[in-house]
């Protein structure tokens, strides 16, 4: 039966296909005719995320459209040890602006896409997708977009309010994952990209795309693939860019750099002034924020039930302090960040520790 | 345009509804019928001009037993907000979160977590923050490990009918300015209402709060907060009334009755919150925060007027397992007065006037009083209260704007 309605939905693929090469056959091309990423920037979004083209191929990977430039960040959030993979696509001609800090000033008609997967359970090396998130530039504002991935991976289809995910796999260290994945609705999807009431991209700002990448072709620097396609100008020279560290990566960056780019990535986009927590006096960026703004001897406004825990942050003492606490944790109440995790990320919380523990000075007199 | 939400099994319900949120148009009513509804995850607004409307606070229920995902139960981001008639229970933090909105009413709303008082519900029932024109009336709130309602960080607020029972605190007025809180209850919870200025808070120099006609009586709850809320694990069971580091505050015509630790206390930032300022300010990582002078945060009280309140039965059973209050009340034979003022002044002040903080304190029926000097250790205690015997000019109300500017009412 499943197998009779995979032929039955090829064969009228396939006439819709030799259609379509009827119709553009007519207008001179052939079956090879190349079919650039289509952008929407108005309601109503596509129900389906195929509409946008970019991608070409989604059965087992990802492959991107002509001009749909893959990339990573040097130090992501962390979500639940989902793989995630980062495309970027923006209208012939149109460039982002270099900034030293803070996102890219992106031109309208950008489309950012993010793709969530998980390992396939006892296949090594096959991934299942999950979710695709775009972020796409309009003219009025960043519109989030959450596609759902279908059991068969042929399509993903847009969903406001996704249900839950039940993941369950062995990872190759043969540590059993078992969780449910939240697929964030476009409400949350707010709660973290929004910044004074105005939804802007987090991560790619140049200090963390600054980074290699092997594309295709050749392993490049992200920033200047991005300013050679065209995708991004006033790039200063290289050593004049800003970088970030990579938080697992020692060679990258020291204990506090490394530590300061995890908690960028990871709490500064609630965790900043007009941020989501800005109300708790909190910053956690990598620029501008100092110990006290990290929750150094700051007693929180509310921590849920942290059990004898006074400070956020005690200098020298992670067994101490609420933000180690709350990282390890996964009760609704009290774990950090409050949507978007619901695995404890060990190397993250690992990184931490030793940097709290490095550090000196002491809450009170 | 009203629209009546309804035609989903329970299962169905948290994502349909979230749904709806989310595709509201500004303008719209979301009607929901009677029934109790589970969710396991936050439900969110950030749509202008919603109302969110139930069949009454008994008879629609938002319940969040067993939550997954998100803090709060309901989360509003959103100006022109109104709820009504709905009941929220058992979220896994807050239950009624409304941040960052103007024009705000919440009304015949009860946010309760249903085992009653213990450490593990969520601090917060009904917590506005940040929001300006704001009305909570009609409202109940129980169980709330900080605080039943609490408004923070916002302006031009009424406060009124409303009761809180069987919270650590009953109502918060943190950081705010221009506040009226009328009519309401307070009983059966730890300390019956705070008004207060805290440091670390973006928004500082909340003033201009008046509290009158409630009724504050038996606040006897232990204290369940857990350590972890900060301040409020220390909020002594059996506190009516607290009023800390603030200017401006006038409590009139209010019962305030039986707190078995006092019925006001008149306190200073360190006399409450122990000596965290200090050690907060001594501190080289903090300084950049709170450098000693800094003008950010003033950790004094002035110009608080009490008067024309019926004030008694304060005192009989101090909460002891603050080592303050047992050592005071152990000096003063077991009980402690109905009005407990701290008799912190600002040195900077100087010495012209014997009440330089401005704290005035009259006509309170047969209520007892002491200033039991704090920062001479309880060295020169007064206990005439006539020493306090002025008059301060009446606070203005933030009724009638705040009212106007919410629709509560049309004249």
């Amino acid at each position: 039966m499943f197998r009779l309605r995979v032929v039955t939905r090829l064969s009228a693929a396939l006439l819709l296909a030799a259609a379509a090469c009827l119709a553009v056959l007519i207008a001179g091309c052939g079956f090879n005719h190349h079919r650039d990423v289509r952008l929407y920037l108005e309601e109503p979004f596509p129900k389906k995320l195929s509409a946008w083209r970019l991608f070409t191929q989604t059965q087992g990977k990802l492959k991107p459209n002509a001009r749909v430039l893959p990339y990573d960040l040097n130090t992501p959030l962390f979500s639940d040890y989902a793989s995630k993979y980062r495309f970027v696509w923006m209208p012939a001609g149109a460039s982002a602006e270099y900034r030293e800090e803070g996102v890219l000033e992106f031109p309208v008609g950008t489309i950012f896409a993010k793709t969530f997967a998980f390992p396939v359970d006892g296949r090594p090396g096959e991934e299942r997708l999950i979710e695709t998130r775009l972020l796409v530039r309009t003219k009025s504002a960043w519109i989030p977009l959450p596609y759902v991935w279908n059991r068969g991976q042929t399509e993903a289809t847009l969903q406001i309010v996704p249900d839950p995910v039940p993941i369950h796999y062995a990872d190759a260290a043969g540590r059993v994952r078992d969780f449910t994945y939240q697929i964030p609705n476009t409400n949350e999807c707010h709660e973290c990209h929004d910044n004074n009431k105005v939804l802007q991209p987090i991560g790619p700002k140049a200090r963390n795309l600054n980074r290699e990448y092997s594309y295709a072709d050749e392993s490049d620097n992200q920033l200047a693939r991005w300013q050679g396609v065209g995708y991004l100008r006033g790039l200063p020279l290289a050593p004049l860019r800003a970088a970030e560290a990579i938080w697992n990566d020692p060679g990258s960056g020291t204990l506090e750099e490394r530590a300061r780019a995890y908690l960028d990535s990871n709490c500064a986009h609630c965790h900043q002034p007009g941020g989501q927590a800005g109300y708790t006096g909190t910053d956690f960026r990598l620029k501008g924020s100092d110990l006290a703004g990290l929750g150094g001897c700051k007693r929180p406004n509310s921590a849920g039930n942290v059990g004898r825990l006074t400070y956020d942050l005690v200098p020298g003492a992670p067994e101490e302090s609420i933000l180690i606490y709350r990282l390890e944790s996964t009760a609704p109440k009290i774990s950090m960040p409050q949507i978007g995790r619901a695995v404890v990320h060990e190397e993250g919380v690992k990184l931490l520790r030793e940097w709290v523990a490095s550090l000196g000075g002491k809450c009170g007199a | 345009m009203a629209l009546t939400f309804g035609g989903c099994g329970s299962k169905d319900f948290q994502k349909s509804l979230q749904e709806r949120l989310i595709t509201a148009k500004p303008g719209d009513i979301i009607d929901l019928p009677e029934g109790k509804y589970h969710s396991d995850r936050t439900l969110s607004l950030t749509v202008d001009r919603i109302t969110l409307r139930g069949k009454g606070m008994a008879k629609t229920v938002l319940s969040f037993a067993g939550q997954k995902e998100g803090a709060q139960g309901l989360l509003v981001k959103a100006n022109d907000f109104t709820i009504e008639d709905i009941g929220i229970e058992d979220s896994a933090g807050d239950a009624l979160t409304i941040q960052g909105g103007t024009n705000i009413v919440v009304r015949r709303v009860r946010a309760e977590w249903t085992r009653g008082a213990n450490p593990g519900n969520g601090p917060y029932a009904i917590y506005p923050v940040e929001c300006k024109n704001l009305l909570v009336e009609d409202s109940v709130a129980r169980g709330a490990a900080d605080a039943g309602i609490y408004v923070g960080q916002s302006e031009n607020v009424v406060i009124r009918r409303n009761r809180a029972e069987y919270n650590v605190d009953g109502y918060e007025i943190e950081n705010s300015e221009n506040v009226d809180a009328y009519e309401n209850v307070a009983t059966h919870n730890t300390g019956g209402m705070g008004v207060f200025n805290l440091p670390n808070l973006p928004r500082q120099g909340g003033k201009h709060v008046r509290v009158f006609r409630n009724q504050i009586v038996e606040n006897n709850t232990p204290n369940f907060a857990p350590e972890s809320l900060g301040p409020i694990h220390g909020l002594p069971t059996g506190t009516g009334i607290y009023v800390m580091a603030i200017k401006g505050v006038e409590i009139f015509g209010n019962k305030i009755q039986n707190n078995n630790s006092m019925n006001v206390f008149l306190v200073h930032y360190d006399t409450a919150v122990g000596d965290t300022l200090q050690t907060t300010a001594s501190s080289p990582i903090t300084q950049s925060i709170f450098k000693p002078g800094d003008k950010r945060y003033y950790p004094y009280l002035q110009q608080v007027y009490l008067h024309d309140n019926d004030i008694s039965g304060g005192g009989k059973a101090p909460d002891i397992r603050i080592p303050a209050l047992k050592a005071m009340a152990d000096a003063l034979g077991g009980s402690l007065p109905d009005i407990l003022y701290d008799g912190m002044v600002d040195p900077a002040w100087g010495k012209k006037s014997a009440n330089p903080g401005e704290i005035c304190i009259g006509n309170n029926g047969a209520a007892t009083f002491l200033n039991f000097d704090a920062r001479g250790g309880m060295k020169h205690l007064v206990r005439d209260v006539k020493s306090y015997a002025c008059v301060l000019p009446p606070l203005s109300a933030a009724s009638a704007s705040t009212l106007a500017a919410t629709g509560a009412i049309a004249n």
